[in-house]
């Protein structure tokens, strides 16, 4: 066992367990922030896989972005920050069953991946790290590789973008 | 091992050491990494946690020679042991936690914010071979735990139950989210410079330094880091003629002491990154080949970008909130967008012409930003200009008669289903 076994499982048993704590817990804030404690563990496992460019966008934009702006929204609320009605519904079975049904699901389609079914072999050498972030770069402006989707996700957030400014506008004729 | 390697590469002569001596006591080489990678965390923590004991004393005496003091003068020789101190003075103070507080938040609060300054520093090379660790992300790293920071000072405001440390909180999302559009946005200058963002590369490509290249996104970097640092001119988030202390008014002690800790790292971070991104971090003569001048040389410049803050700090007035917003929104955006196409074409451009020369390149995107410059004064004395000709004409309503009718009229055409709706009852 390496030290990175030992990182990896450390951080693996973290994460889930924050993420469970995000679904049970009743204070508001406290689940905003082990949401945070959860997407750090997952930036670590990018860092274990060598995926430094994602684990710093993982923390960029999940916590610096999206995390700071849901505090922020259960901030602005005074009393829903502790709700004392029961946590579940008469429906949960069906969820568990959901629940299991995906989780058998995605773990039977991760088998069938030919690289994935002999995990004792070391995988092939990555390209060194700079050379992986200029690969990156390269394939989201090569039109035969994420060009489109690229642009599509942009003109998605630029159309956000104009509606939330169209929202906020102030509606008095000038 | 030479005796010169001691010179040319003292952090690679100190771990071969330590690699001898932990080998020879039987350790696998995994648990040597370990133990190296955890000595060089505790020593560049160690170094980010004594720095600021200095910097604290030498912001209050300048600060006090600006504002006609002497500052502390007492403790040791010119005062440099007060900080000790304070430092004692806060240890021994009663820690008191507000009723009605939320315990685990508040006491986190003050820790993370210190990880998140001295996680920086994990990445800033200090000399050519002595830096904690390069990263190919370098750049984008530092935005990241720089944003932890913000996350540390919402948690201490709404965890302190108390509603000017909330106020302190919500002006911090509104000045530190809206701070890092433009500071990203700047800092991919420098990237594209340097076509890396390991600022290790950085440095190295800078044989000119990028604030000749590019001194719109220099001015722009330097202002938004000191935005993010929360300092004057844009300490909103703890304005005390204000909201009293903002954030942290609840804490005590050391609690406070490491808030405040954090900020006077963070700040000479700011001098730090400055240095690497744009004044050639640890470049100089000699640097090369005795990396102990290299170090000299970083922290020559960075004390230099914090002798900046520091008089920013004592010059300038607070800024109100909604001025803040709008340079940032109307302004520093806008800009920094404009000088990322600008180095993007006058980049291509140069290298497309076949122009070598790394002084010709950065000369001309030198005149490049003059024209943004210009253009941007351009801009600015017409919007002014604009500005007072609507407000003159204003004056020029405000003559009686003329303006109950203009009132009366533009209420009309604001409201017209709200002013039909009241009339209605009414008749």
């Amino acid at each position: 066992m390496t030290a990175a076994h030992v990182i990896f499982l450390v951080t693996a048993v973290a994460t889930l367990g924050a993420a469970l704590y995000v679904v049970t817990a009743r204070n508001l804030v406290h689940a905003a922030l082990a949401l945070i404690a959860s997407f750090f563990g997952v930036a670590i496992i990018f860092v274990l896989l060598q995926a430094g460019f994602l684990a710093a966008v993982q923390v960029v934009l999940y916590i610096g972005a999206i995390a700071i702006l849901i505090i922020f929204a259960i901030m602005l609320t005074r009393r829903v920050m502790q709700d004392t009605g029961p946590q579940t519904n008469r429906q949960w079975w069906v969820a568990a069953i959901m629940a299991a049904v995906l989780f058998v699901a995605l773990l039977v389609s991760l088998g069938l991946v030919p690289s994935l079914q002999d995990v004792t072999q070391p995988v092939t050498a990555l390209p060194s790290p700079d050379d992986s972030l200029r690969q990156l770069g390269k394939s989201f402006v090569d039109p035969n590789q994420y060009l489109l989707p690229f642009e599509l996700a942009s003109v998605l957030l630029l159309v956000a973008l104009i509606g939330s400014i169209v929202i906020a506008a102030d509606k008095k004729q000038p | 091992m030479d005796l010169s390697q001691l010179f040319s590469d003292p952090v690679g002569f100190v771990r071969d050491l330590l690699v001898q001596l932990l080998a020879s006591l039987g350790l696998a080489d995994s648990a040597i990494n370990v133990i190296l990678a955890a000595i060089g965390v505790v020593i560049i923590a160690s170094f980010c946690l004594v720095l600021p004991l200095f910097l604290i004393w030498f912001e209050r005496r300048v600060v006090a020679r600006m504002q006609d003091r002497i500052g502390p003068n007492r403790v040791g020789p010119q005062g440099a042991l007060q900080t000790i101190a304070d430092a004692i003075k806060l240890l021994i103070k009663e820690d008191i936690t507000p009723i009605g507080a939320d315990k685990l938040v508040y006491n986190a609060a003050p820790i993370l914010s210190v990880i998140a300054v001295i996680s920086m520093w994990a990445v800033v090379p200090f000399a050519v071979n002595i830096l904690g660790t390069r990263l190919n992300v370098g750049a984008l790293y530092i935005i990241s735990v720089g944003s932890l920071g913000t996350l540390a000072i919402m948690m201490g405001g709404w965890s302190s139950n108390n509603k000017y440390a909330l106020l302190g909180a919500f002006r911090t999302v509104a000045q530190l989210v809206s701070y890092e559009a433009p500071l990203l946005l700047s800092l991919l200058v420098p990237v594209i410079l340097a076509r890396s963002m390991d600022l290790g590369t950085i440095i190295e490509k800078q044989e000119v330094w990028f604030i000749v290249a590019a001194p719109v996104a220099a001015l722009i970097f330097f202002a938004t880091s000191v935005a993010e640092v929360g300092r004057t001119p844009f300490d909103l988030l703890e304005a005390e003629s204000e909201i009293v202390a903002g954030f942290h008014i609840e804490y005590t002690g050391m609690k406070f002491g490491m808030f405040f800790v954090a900020e006077f790292l963070h700040a000479f971070t700011v001098g730090a990154l400055t240095a690497v991104l744009f004044l050639g971090g640890w470049r100089g003569p000699g640097a090369e080949a005795y990396p102990l001048l290299g170090v000299l040389y970083f922290m020559f410049k960075a004390f230099a970008g914090y002798f900046l803050v520091i008089l920013m700090r004592a010059a300038l007035p607070r800024i109100r909130i909604d001025h803040m917003l709008d340079l940032n929104w109307k302004f520093l955006v806008p800009v920094s967008l404009a000088a990322i196409v600008l180095t993007l074409l006058g980049d291509k451009l140069i290298q497309t012409a076949g122009l070598e020369s790394e002084w010709l390149r950065a000369g001309l995107l030198f005149l490049g930003n003059l024209v943004l410059v210009w253009v941007v004064y351009w801009f600015l004395s017409a919007s002014a200009r604009r500005m007072r000709a609507e407000e003159e004409g204003a004056d020029d309503h405000a003559s009686p008669g003329h303006d109950d009718h203009g009132a009366s009229h533009e209420a009309h055409a604001v409201l017209p289903g709200d002013a039909g709706a009241h009339a209605a009852p009414a008749h």
